[in-house]
């Protein structure tokens, strides 16, 4: 579907690009300026974009009326959206992990650091998109949701961030990371079993 | 021998009580034509039958088993105001991704169906492209492949031709005629046989 309709998955992965490839023009081509706040830039644009395709997970099957029969349909509405979860981590998320290699050898981060930059971000942009599916479910059917979708899951992911441009700045000056990265691996397990029962929940409240 | 039995339903909406003790039997053959004016709660009982909303009291008793289960979403068919198509698949990837989420059963005679509603070439046409009423008729078309038992059909008759109606109508009175129930929300007059009615 989403091959069909191209722009609901490209408009958030060239916002992704085209932010990032501001920042070298807007404050410094050094590269040790760059290689400083290059992880933190990275993942701010990252949970901007995972939020922008966020608007799209729930808008166009509440739209056509595809959403409550999904909400009464005798499967489990918990792996429904779980799938669901996956295929927008599979078009939002999986394209940001193939393109930031090459991103962040632009903003001059070390090998060290690209490796694990992109561990961190397999590791948590399906977070991301699971923890993000609760407010989308939570403002489904609200019209001009962005703003409000944004202030629920912003602070939610904000642990996701310290923690994800914590490993990837100490991995550059050869620091343990295993703490930041257990962290990691344990919020993406809970969000794993949490998330799709809380979204399941969410939909049935809004839908009412 | 199915039975569907609400008793003393009703439903608010924000501080807006929209009916209250509500109560009728339905046995298997027996169609329900449920009208009243714009606003009065005839969605809202569909969404309270199909599961999708909450009642305030009452009770609702379908062969003992419980609002919500499995049992009791495999033999509902609801068919809101919406076509819960998508406007990015063909028709024929339409129905068979609402039937799959409805009882997994894709051993169907889908074509059949479009072309029961008069809707055979389009079977590879992506439904965005079609018109409002040929949308309600891929809807309806499921109305042929389902196994479900009890059909909750809202408005079924909006945007079709007289001749549709028909079809549609038929298609009711066979499905009743099997042992199902129906039960629909319509402004239009029903030909329809073993019709009973309420009002909102």
């Amino acid at each position: 579907m989403a091959l069909r309709n191209p722009s609901s998955f490209l408009n958030p992965l060239m916002f992704f690009v085209i932010s990032i490839s501001l920042f070298p023009i807007a404050i410094s081509p050094e590269a040790q300026t760059l290689s400083s706040i290059a992880p933190g830039i990275i993942w701010v644009i990252t949970m901007l974009s995972v939020l922008l395709s966020l608007n799209s997970l729930f808008h166009y099957d509440y739209d056509s009326g595809v959403l409550e029969q999904m909400v009464i349909s005798h499967h489990s509405l918990p792996l429904i959206l779980l799938a669901k979860t996956l295929a927008h981590w599979m078009l939002s998320g999986l394209p940001i992990i193939i393109l930031s290699p090459f991103l962040g050898m632009a903003l001059f981060i070390n090998t060290e650091g690209i490796y694990i930059l992109v561990l961190t971000l397999i590791i948590a942009t399906p977070c991301l998109s699971l923890i993000g599916s609760i407010g989308a479910s939570l403002v489904v059917g609200i019209k001009n949701s962005g703003m409000l979708l944004s202030l629920l899951i912003l602070p939610l992911f904000i642990p996701i961030l310290i923690f994800a441009t914590s490993a990837v700045s100490q991995s550059q000056s050869n620091l343990p990371i295993d703490g930041q990265l257990y962290f990691l691996g344990f919020i993406l397990i809970l969000s794993l079993l949490i998330t799709p029962f809380l979204s399941a929940l969410s939909l049935k409240i809004s839908l009412e | 021998m199915s039975k569907l039995i609400v008793n003393n339903l009703s439903c608010q909406r924000g501080y807006k009580l929209l009916f209250e003790n509500l109560s009728f039997e339905l046995n298997s053959g027996e169609v329900l034509k449920v009208s009243g004016p714009n606003g009065s709660g005839k969605t809202s009982l569909m969404k309270i039958l199909a599961g999708l909303s909450s009642f305030e009291t009452g009770s609702i008793d379908y062969d003992d088993t419980k609002i919500n289960s499995e049992r009791y979403n495999l033999d509902f068919l609801y068919l809101g105001h919406l076509a819960a198509l998508s406007p990015e698949l063909s028709c024929l990837e339409n129905l068979k991704y609402t039937m799959r989420l409805g009882n997994d059963n894709l051993d169907l005679d889908f074509s059949d169906a479009l072309k029961k509603v008069g809707l055979k070439k389009f079977e590879n046409e992506l439904v965005g492209k079609l018109s409002a009423g040929q949308k309600k008729r891929i809807a309806l078309s499921l109305l042929f492949i389902t196994q479900s038992k009890v059909w909750l059909l809202d408005e079924p008759f909006s945007a079709l031709d007289s001749k549709a109606i028909k079809i549609i109508e038929t298609r009711v009175e066979d499905h009743c005629n099997s042992g199902g129930i129906c039960i629909l929300t319509t402004h239009q007059e029903c030909n329809i046989k073993n019709l009973k009615e309420i009002s909102l």
